[in-house]
């Protein structure tokens, strides 16, 4: 029972990675007052670069890079649309994710010929996994011995990066000057610009950090968590950080917690596949692929607190001239 | 930036083609890109849509589609909303179609079912909306939040109803029985054969489709709902003191908007595919938002963007054959870029045009 408890869980991280950057990509974006429908769009986009690139390469560290430099593309039309040309921010949103299933596909096809996949990883192309120091002489330890050995260690970097992000993040927003403003001009963006700090240069400065993250998120899912890129691998997990963001109310902590619920949901719903919960009966894997969204949807109701989004998320800012 | 300081034709009409023309000359690149030749695949695009009668066919029979969703996404703009769950509510509207079509085709003709499975599919696509639309109302969550993640418990709720309830008994396949005559719309190449359709599935529901196009138009224009619905739209503050309920008009919009999105199953289920079958949507929901920006939320213009992406779709089809370097994916690129430039980048092109008018004209348009 233990050891199953201790696999769900070590899931459970591999599975909220993914989840835990893209939120925390939504975070700054959302925080700064420009709403970010596209990230799962930007994590599809950089999983295909850094798939090719890794490819290309054999390197993961470029590979890295390349998501990176495709999600902060993409971020940056984003920005373009959004904070320089004030459009609307959720048009802008569904645009960036179908350009990015569009030209992953074709690029994908045209370049590798594999109906849109890349080839799988050379050696060193892949993210492997590390293990901490003294595993070996801990595993034998009980109870904290496989805590440590299985559940800790044995993961590879970009999921410690992951973690190490929110703590940063933190930091970040609540102890820096950056982090004051940024959250101020996602309240009262005129009260900034009176203040003589730039509204657009910071809100682009916080969408480059969304696209960073987002590209980050996306490298994960192509070559640390598989060894590839798979057409539209994604599938949905961009809004389900959205919707981890909104439970989250837009806080690092929070954050955290609610990507490692909805990653244990999916670790127990794969888990579940076909078994029977004593008492129960077989409860239907689509129910535990819903319920992220159920709960969000709950919250956003207002029955589980009440989720309050940065005043001017979405206003575009303009600024008095005539 | 406000309205006025350019002719109205430039706002409604150069605009909306120079961001077009944006949105098709960077498809032109991406082609290039992939090392093709642009305007052979724009010209196999275009036989392939138009150039013979099958082609039209599938060509229309997309286009209904898309002016269902279309109209569902232009109606919540006109409030000010933005229904995103186009997709989920079509998904619902199918099973709308698929109960009233499994009840009564082995009893009735297709004329008695269809009053049926329309009512079936709006009233589905209007209950999947109906929820985002009353938490907006009430609660104050963003519709757009609520409509994506109905979009997902819609897949996942259907995935489930498919495999466990409605599938047909001994089949593998996740989908119902196919219905007998009774739940089929005619084809119209059965009642214009002479237009050479043949075996394009473009049926009866494109009147269907043009007639609610026609009756969105009265609502939108004609009636004291529209006019609450647009007065909301541009000011909701100001509807309020006029003594519209806010509340209300949500609700009312949303369901309006769910249900056209609804009664894209009409054509789908009732009109092609005859059964209901997993993943059917396939996209067209969120085509309506493309159509919907392109078509300035008008029923003419959507029925306008609803052709052009058609034929994008059926041309798309027919190029991915003759150049398999460009597949399918490119019709998404394309919409990712019309609603790119169509809609997010709206303004793009604004600043430079008032420069130009404003030294063509002289004083008198400085001052405005």
């Amino acid at each position: 029972m233990f050891d199953i408890l201790i696999q769900i869980l070590d899931s459970t991280v591999r599975l909220s990675t993914p989840l835990l950057l893209a939120c925390l990509a939504g975070l700054y974006s959302e925080r700064s007052g420009v709403v970010d429908i596209g990230l799962e769009g930007k994590m599809l986009g950089a999983a295909f670069g850094a798939g090719a690139v890794g490819y290309i390469t054999g390197s993961a560290w470029l590979g890295l890079l390349a998501g990176i430099g495709v999600a902060c593309g993409l971020a940056l039309i984003h920005g373009l649309a959004s904070i320089t040309n004030r459009g609307n921010q959720i048009v802008s949103g569904v645009a960036i994710n179908f350009l990015a299933i569009g030209l992953t596909g074709l690029l994908g096809q045209t370049w590798f010929r594999q109906g849109g996949r890349t080839p799988a990883l050379p050696e060193g192309g892949r993210f492997e996994n590390i293990d901490l120091p003294f595993v070996d002489a801990l595993s034998g330890v009980p109870v904290l011995g496989p805590i440590y050995s299985e559940l800790l260690s044995g993961h590879n970097i970009l999921v410690y990066v992951a973690f190490a992000a929110v703590p940063l993040t933190w930091w970040v927003l609540f102890r820096t000057r950056f982090g004051l403003r940024l959250r101020a001009v996602g309240e009262n963006p005129a009260a900034v610009d009176t203040a003589g700090i730039g509204v657009i240069w910071l809100r682009y400065r916080a969408v480059v950090i969304c696209g960073i993250l987002c590209g980050i998120a996306g490298a994960y899912l192509s070559i640390a968590q598989s060894s590839g890129f798979i057409k539209e691998m994604t599938a949905g997990k961009g809004f389900i950080a959205l919707a981890a963001l909104i439970f989250a109310k837009w806080r690092p902590g929070n954050a955290m917690l609610a990507c490692l619920l909805f990653g244990f949901l999916d670790a127990v719903a794969i888990r579940l596949q076909g078994q029977e919960i004593p008492g129960i009966g077989e409860v239907p894997v689509q129910f535990f692929q819903a319920l992220p969204y159920i709960l969000t949807v709950i919250l956003l109701a207002g029955f589980i607190g009440k989720a309050i989004p940065p005043k001017t998320s979405g206003i575009p800012y303009l600024k008095e001239r005539t | 930036m406000s309205a006025g300081q350019l002719p109205r034709w430039v706002d409604y009409g150069l605009i909306p083609v120079l961001n077009l023309a944006a949105a098709f000359l960077v498809s032109g690149l991406v082609v290039i890109l992939i090392g093709e030749n642009p305007i052979d695949a724009v010209k196999i695009l275009l036989w392939g849509s138009l150039g013979y009668g099958e082609g039209v066919g599938f060509t229309l029979f997309f286009a209904t589609n898309f002016i269902f969703t279309g109209l569902a996404v232009a109606v919540a703009f006109h409030a000010g909303m933005f229904n995103i769950g186009g997709e989920g509510q079509a998904y619902l509207g199918g099973l709308g179609v698929a109960m009233a079509c499994l009840a009564m085709d082995q009893y009735v003709p297709w004329w008695v079912t269809l009053p049926f499975a329309v009512l079936g599919s709006a009233l589905m696509g209007a209950a999947w909306a109906f929820i985002p639309a009353w938490l907006q109302a009430r609660r104050g969550s963003h519709v757009v939040i609520t409509t994506i993640m109905f979009n997902f418990i819609a897949a996942s709720l259907m995935v489930y109803l498919l495999n466990n309830v409605l599938k047909k008994a001994g089949s593998m396949q996740s989908e119902t029985r196919t219905f007998e005559d009774g739940g089929r719309l005619p084809f119209l190449n059965d009642i214009f054969p002479g237009f050479g359709f043949d075996y394009a599935p473009v049926n009866l529901s494109l009147f269907v489709a043009l007639l609610a196009c026609v009756l969105v138009w009265l609502l939108i224009w004609r009636t004291k709902l529209g006019f609450e619905i647009r007065s909301f739209g541009a000011n909701p503050t100001a509807a309020v003191y006029a003594g519209i309920s806010p509340v209300r008009t949500i609700i009312v919009t949303m369901l309006i908007s769910g249900g056209l999105a609804g009664m894209m199953a009409i054509n789908e289920i009732m009109g092609s595919q005859h059964r209901l079958l997993i993943d059917y949507v396939a996209g067209y929901g969120f085509v309506g938002i493309a159509v919907a920006l392109m078509g300035r939320s008008h029923p003419v213009g959507i029925v306008l963007a609803a052709i052009l992406f058609g034929m994008l779709y059926q041309g798309g089809a027919e190029l991915s054959f003759e150049m398999p370097a460009i597949t399918r994916d490119m019709i998404v690129v394309i919409q990712g870029l019309v609603i790119l430039f169509a809609g997010a980048l709206e303004y793009m092109f604004r600043p430079a045009l008032i420069r130009l008018f404003a030294s063509g004209t002289g004083p008198s348009a400085q001052a405005a």
